[in-house]
């Protein structure tokens, strides 16, 4: 007998292969029977339906994606993007801002400010989805709430321009002794801390908006916890939200201003937050829009999809270590580095992503001063990449410092694809300019955030998204007391400005403080800025009356209508 | 058996129970700050933020709180999604990353052995051949490229087609599982088909099936009892590992396909230092890992008598 192992020619081979057919067709039926068994046990666990159309003109429903699953949906303790996008579309607080980025009325009708305090009137028809009127006393509820310490809301602080507000998070007063009162169920009087010229803007933020006290005692803790833990007083009010996986918005019948709502469905049945395939999704037709990544640009190109971007109200910057022992508290040593410095250069030829802006100043462009934009009303000091002068600068550092030779500067960085090109960039931008050494220390988020605190760097490539739409949301950020002053940034006359720019009421005033905050941090050479985030995006062409903001609930909704034929 | 069975189940016991203690020391360990984030707290805030975790107690004290919630099957609640226990998020999602994971292995081991035994009837000639340059690729190509690939393809067939003849992504019906649960399986798939294949020509030269043929037995039950059923067992070995590997190994693909599985919060926990998410679902994966050992190791003494008499 042969020793080679049976080919098909041989019988019994060809008998194993019929076998084998027959084998494969079984295993694929029981395949597809386990399937429908499965897909049965998981219509049970909470599968869902999706429509799989982008637009559907006749229900005036849209499809789209999530990055993530709203994390918080409780708005006293509330503080990322994706859950305050859904608070913006579910609940409306006393402000809200329109498709122009105008404050406008919300819940409340009028509005007065004054030095030491505020009143609200509230409008008659502004109701909760279960048809009960939204009262004074609902804001009363919800701002106690958050500066109670037993709720541990991490945005605490920026209620602690209301009266006693500090007092009582710190455990020192009770949550009553509040500077907040509902005179009526109509009327919300508001005592300040301190005089505070911005707390229109600061009332259309989400943490600022109202809470029912009876619907929150009823959830038993679980307020915002699910679908039914919720009460609803914005243009939309969820209806379904599994967990991960589904959310859906429908309009909201008792909306004080439903007539102006003309989506009736915002439905967004896929949570991912892979550019790629929300960009799939899209060109499927199975979403209505799409933020797009660098990636997927070629590609858009050639589908000649109309593109919109918009700064997302972010700007990015190289902070320093003033900490007496780093190198980095050198004035000179940092004058030299941001005479190499090149922002332009950066956004070009680094990132190349079109939504990007190089950055030029720490208040980014789409801030409103006095009058009109900020930043034409007061241009920043312009910094002219100069390398003779640098090098001026880099020598007097050596002999204040004492020494012939800097050592190596460590930078701090996050692990993204972009922050290691940026590193990178600044790496090869000193050692070829001033023949510095630049190590590079490459962090996930939270190590990263603990080592900028305990300032464990020499710089860091850091930056900061708005809260509100005045300039003090970046103005005070190197105020020797705040503690995002990472740096322990230290400067009386900067402290001063901020101070003013807090505490005035006069626009004018404010302003010129930070006109001055601007000049000092580009003169003293504080940071280095990089780029103004911005974001790339395709619509569907049947949607119209998107409102993409740099502040606030992004995109909105709430305005947004459907076209039959684009 | 009996007393084996028990053995092992002690065994698996003490195991996860390592699993959870180091887990618990390395998660405190690794450098980073649980509770930071973008905007600086101030001192009070965050002393507040560490009563409502329990963070302010000292390190054993809440190793004993932690060991007290797994005994009481109760894992607290998530520090990144503040509304959910992280029992409801286990609850709500495994069941999803389970149903991809069996699909997945049933594929896998389906075709695994099918392409095994083909390719090993085929020896050498063109079937093999091009089967196993297949396997090949599959092996070496990273699920993530496996995934976008054929999402992307998926775009271009539907888009020819002119109607969506499979979704881009999402769950909920059969339609969604198809493509993710063969994307996840393919690796699998190709390195079982490549065991398969090694012992079905190992069998196929042995003493048995000669006597077997000799003895002039029917060659299709020579085949499905004999050759098959010899050949699989070194299959159904790794199917156990295979198993945990699969179902905890969807990070990717979960992501790819919007499917909301645990495998995402297994992963993005860990990154965020959710330390109530990490402790809850390694301990969960790792009891259900050495679950699936001890499962194939059963079964492995009912397949092959042998293993049950040692």
């Amino acid at each position: 007998m042969d020793k080679q192992p049976p080919t098909y020619r041989d019988p019994m081979s060809r008998l194993a292969v019929r076998q084998l057919l027959w084998l494969g067709a079984l295993s694929l039926a029981g395949f597809v029977a386990l399937m429908g068994a499965l897909a049965w046990a998981s219509s049970i666990t909470g599968g869902s339906a999706i429509s799989g159309r982008a637009v559907d003109y006749e229900t005036k429903t849209i499809t789209r994606a999530l990055a993530q699953e709203p994390p918080q949906l409780d708005s006293t303790r509330a503080t990322d993007q994706v859950s305050i996008f859904v608070l913006g579309h579910i609940m409306e607080g006393l402000l809200r801002y329109d498709a122009s980025n105008r404050l406008v009325s919300g819940v409340a009708e009028r509005w007065d400010i004054r030095p030491d305090g505020a009143t609200f009137w509230l409008r008659d028809d502004a109701r909760w989805s279960d048809g009960r009127p939204v009262t004074a006393h609902d804001f009363v509820f919800a701002w106690r709430k958050i500066v109670d310490p037993a709720n541990a809301s991490e945005y605490a602080f920026i209620l602690y321009y209301v009266k006693n507000g500090e007092a009582i998070n710190g455990g020192q007063m009770a949550p009553e002794a509040l500077g907040v009162t509902a005179v009526d169920d109509r009327t919300l009087e508001v005592e300040f801390e301190r005089p505070v010229g911005f707390f229109d803007k600061l009332v259309a933020f989400a943490v600022y908006l109202p809470v029912r006290e009876d619907f929150y005692d009823s959830r038993d803790g679980r307020y915002g916890a699910d679908v039914e833990d919720l009460v609803y007083n914005g243009p939309f009010m969820m209806t379904r939200w599994v967990h991960g996986a589904h959310l859906r918005l429908e309009k909201n019948p008792q909306y004080w201003n439903r007539n102006a709502v003309q989506l009736n469905v915002i439905d967004m049945p896929y949570v991912t937050s892979d550019t790629a395939a929300v960009v799939n999704l899209f060109k499927d037709g199975s979403i209505a829009s799409a933020t797009l990544g660098a990636e997927q640009l070629d590609d858009a190109m050639k589908l000649r999809w109309k593109l919109g971007r918009y700064s997302d109200g972010s700007v990015f910057y190289i902070d320093f270590n003033f900490r007496q022992e780093r190198l980095t508290s050198n004035f000179h040593l940092r004058r030299a580095l941001q005479l190499v410095n090149d922002s332009g250069e950066l956004v070009n030829k680094v990132i190349g992503l079109p939504g990007y802006l190089p950055a030029v100043s720490l208040f980014p462009i789409w801030l409103n001063g006095v009058e009109g934009p900020f930043r034409q009303e007061y241009p920043p000091p312009v910094v002219t990449p100069d390398l003779a002068l640098a090098r001026q600068h880099l020598e007097r550092a050596k002999q204040e410092l004492g020494v012939t030779e800097i050592p190596p500067l460590v930078l701090l960085t996050g692990d993204a694809p972009i922050a290691n090109k940026q590193a990178e960039y600044f790496q090869n931008l000193f050692q070829r300019t001033l023949e510095l050494e630049i190590r590079i220390d490459k962090q996930i988020f939270k190590q990263r955030l603990e080592k900028m605190t305990s300032g464990d760097f020499d710089m860091v490539a850091a930056g900061w998204g708005p809260d509100f739409a005045d300039p003090l949301t970046y103005g005070d950020l190197y105020a020797s007391w705040n503690g995002n002053n990472r740096g322990k940034y230290n400067n009386p006359e900067l402290d001063e400005q901020v101070r003013i720019a807090q505490n005035a009421l006069d626009q004018q005033t404010r302003m010129d403080a930070f006109g001055e905050i601007q000049r000092i941090l580009i003169e003293d050479a504080v940071q280095l800025p990089n780029y103004e985030r911005g974001l790339v995006y395709v619509e569907d062409p049947r949607l119209k009356g998107v409102v993409h903001r740099s502040v606030g609930t992004d995109p909105d909704y709430s305005t947004a209508y459907l076209v039959e034929n684009p | 058996m009996l007393t084996y069975t028990l053995k092992r189940v002690l065994q698996g016991i003490v195991t996860v129970w390592f699993i959870a203690t180091a887990t618990f020391v390395a998660m405190h360990a690794v450098p980073g700050d649980p509770l930071a984030n973008q905007r600086a707290t101030n001192e009070q805030i965050r002393l507040n933020l560490e009563q409502r975790y329990g963070l302010d107690r000292p390190v054993s004290e809440q190793y004993l709180v932690f060991l007290g919630g797994i005994l009481r099957g109760d894992f607290g609640i998530s520090f990144t999604q503040e509304n959910r226990r992280v029992n409801d998020i286990i609850r709500e999602n495994f069941p999803v990353s389970a149903t991809l994971g069996i699909l997945a292995v049933a594929f896998a081991a389906l075709g695994g052995i099918l392409l095994g035994a083909l390719t090993a009837l085929f020896r050498d000639r063109v079937p093999d051949l091009a089967i196993m340059f297949l396997v090949i690729l599959a092996i070496s190509v990273p699920s993530f490229v496996v995934a976008a690939f054929s999402q992307l393809m998926l775009v271009d067939i539907n888009a020819y087609l002119g109607f969506s003849l499979l979704p881009v992504a999402g769950w909920g019906t059969l339609r969604h599982m198809i493509v993710p649960s063969m994307v996840l399986g393919l690796g699998t798939m190709a390195y079982l088909t490549r065991l398969m294949r090694s012992s079905m020509l190992e069998i196929t030269s042995a003493d048995f099936i000669r006597t077997a043929r000799a003895k002039g037995l029917p060659p299709a039950r020579i085949f499905l009892k004999h050759q098959l059923r010899n050949a699989v067992l070194p299959v159904v070995t790794v199917l156990g590992p295979a198993i945990a590997a699969i179902t905890t190994g969807g990070f990717v693909v979960e992501l790819v396909f919007a499917i909301p599985g645990l495998g995402r919060y297994f992963v993005e926990a860990v990154q965020q230092l959710d330390y109530t998410v990490i402790m809850g679902t390694t301990v969960f994966y790792g009891a259900f890992l050495v679950s699936m050992v001890i499962v194939v190791d059963l079964l492995y003494g009912w397949i092959d008598p042998r293993v049950r008499l040692e």
